[in-house]
């Protein structure tokens, strides 16, 4: 038997390196080429690509639409799934497993089915306007399929999931006597909340806002299918200018903007998540 | 005097929100069913009689087999590369003692974080500078990068809980090194490696944007064969071919929860 049978801990660390040097080769590697095309140019380097297009007015329509549609996206995933977490924290047992399901299965399946669904619901004669009119609210049929409120409706149910689980995963942590201590203290309601249980949340608040405004900020599926190709967010164009106008410089310099955006969001709830932490 | 009004109206309000999302969520996947079944050639839900007439056409759509087998086998060999690379990587991490080491688990979770369609096309031209044309080599090498992160995320967590003197417990016990590895540590990871292998497994699966950049006319993985179907003359073949893929996610949750339970894979 040799006398190192136990793993030596100095050079574990270099179980990493296979992992490291495909991450390195197949990510790391293409987004720094990516980033050396969108500054190349008429044969040297050159800003020309970023100036053409951040210097369009359309870019930066398409660039606010992105980020309104994502804004707006997590807003609504936050106002459905901060309450509907704290109601799956309080089921026990079965109601509690089939409940999870009912949120696993959209979760895991495929966007293109989701979305399939989606334009059967909201096309004119679709189940959504039937119940609409007839529970009286409209006399006419709404167009629904290739409007913002549809592509809304139809990201919004994508993205839900993420929110509601880590959100879900805080709160069911929680030690219920705290609200109890807290109102034997004297605390109201209202006050407990603000003070104990929405502190105690934040890190689920952060990780869900974060995945939500990361994932809309890149949706793609949705939006074509939803939307059609006249409506362009940052993934369309990118789309557009490599699969169509085979434009590579465009579509690098789009790519590079939607991944500062990425990346920004990243860093910016990383540095939340510490505050949320270190706020008692 | 305690008021009870406003937890008691959070509360009723946090029911309602509940239920609304969960109609809301599964409302596309009761709408793909329905029109499934219905004789109608028009997008209906079933008034009546059901029919399998759709189901029986799925055979006929041309390029769907091919697709699914591609898909995977593609999923397949990202998975089981993802897992064993993942595994290494999170040792190291979480039992390591070298600088870089959040870093370095940082780098290698990204991928999940960053947009599918810039890393899509950013490997769309690496793959050429390099010479690699062929559409198959570059689906399996781009799916590794698509799953490894999610094994990457869940054995990193469970690991970080997993006590590592058991091990020595076990060779104390007469143990060698590597059966105590087997039978301490990998029934303590399972479920990690159970959960995160799923999940990376359908990402895989269901990926599109990056695999849009990467197919061609003889190799269509089947998330793009479904999105041309829908582009062409949709018909309720599309909604069973959609059905069957609900039933197939159920079958791998279902699996799932066997396993580990749905509850763990929620926590991820």
């Amino acid at each position: 038997m040799r006398g190192a049978a136990r793993l030596p801990s100095p050079g574990i660390g270099w179980l990493a390196l296979p992992a490291c040097a495909v991450a390195a080769l197949l990510f790391a590697l293409p987004l720094l080429l990516l980033l050396a095309v969108s500054l190349h140019g008429d044969g040297g380097w050159t800003l020309r690509g970023y100036a053409r297009f951040l210097g369009a007015a359309y870019s930066w329509q398409v660039i606010g639409r992105t980020l309104a549609l994502a804004f707006w996206t997590t807003l609504i995933c936050l106002a459905l799934g901060y309450p509907a977490a704290f109601a799956l924290a309080r089921t026990r047992g079965a109601v509690q497993s089939l409940l999870i399901a009912a949120l696993l299965l959209p979760l895991s399946l495929s966007v293109i089915v989701k979305a399939f669904g989606w334009t059967v619901l909201l096309r004119g004669n679709g189940v959504v306007n039937r119940l609409l009119m007839a529970s009286g609210l409209t006399d006419a049929p709404l167009r629904l399929l290739f409007t913002e409120a549809g592509l809304l409706i139809g990201i919004t149910n994508i993205f839900l999931p993420f929110m509601i689980l880590p959100i879900f995963t805080v709160v069911r942590q929680i030690d219920p006597r705290l609200g109890d201590a807290a109102t034997t203290l004297g605390g109201g309601p209202w006050h407990n909340f603000v003070r104990v249980t929405l502190p105690l949340t934040l890190p689920g608040v952060v990780a869900g806002v974060t995945l939500v405004f990361s994932l809309s900020i890149a949706a793609y599926v949705i939006p074509n299918l939803l939307m059609g190709d006249r409506y362009q967010t940052l993934s369309t164009t990118i789309a557009t200018a490599f699969l169509y106008l085979q434009d590579p410089q465009r579509g690098s310099v789009a790519g590079v903007v939607l991944l500062a955006l990425s990346l920004a969001v990243v860093v910016g709830s990383a540095w939340l998540a510490r505050r949320a932490r270190a706020t008692p | 005097m305690r008021r009870p009004l406003l937890p008691l109206l959070g509360l009723a309000l946090a029911w309602i929100m509940l239920a609304a999302s969960v109609i809301f969520l599964l409302a596309p996947l009761v709408v793909t069913v329905g029109v499934s079944l219905s004789p109608s050639p028009v997008f209906q839900l079933p008034q009546g009689e059901l029919s399998w007439r759709w189901y029986a056409r799925v055979g006929r759509l041309e390029g769907l087999l091919p697709a699914v087998l591609l898909s995977l086998q593609v999923a397949a060999f990202a998975t089981a590369a993802s897992l064993v690379l993942g595994t290494l990587a999170a040792i190291a991490v979480v039992r390591g003692q070298f600088p870089g080491r959040e870093a370095i688990a940082t780098f290698l979770v990204s991928p999940l974080m960053l947009p599918g369609l810039v890393i899509g096309l950013a490997m769309l031209q690496y793959f050429r500078a390099l010479g690699l044309r062929e559409a198959l080599p570059s689906l399996l090498l781009a799916h590794v990068i698509i799953v490894l992160p999610y094994v990457m995320r869940t054995l990193v967590a469970g690991l970080a809980l997993f006590d590592f003197a058991l091990i020595d417990a076990a060779r104390t016990l007469g143990l060698s090194y590597p059966r105590a590895v087997l039978r301490v540590m990998v029934p303590v990871l399972a479920p990690s490696f159970i959960t995160g292998g799923l999940f990376g497994f359908l990402a895989s699966f269901d990926n599109y944007p990056i695999s849009i950049f990467l197919t061609d006319v003889y190799h269509r993985t089947l998330p793009i064969q479904l999105l041309q179907y829908l582009g062409e003359s949709p018909d309720p073949t599309i909604a069973a071919v959609s059905t069957l893929i609900i039933a197939l996610t159920l079958l791998v949750l279902f699996i799932g929860d066997r396993m580990v339970g749905l509850s763990r894979m929620a926590g991820v």
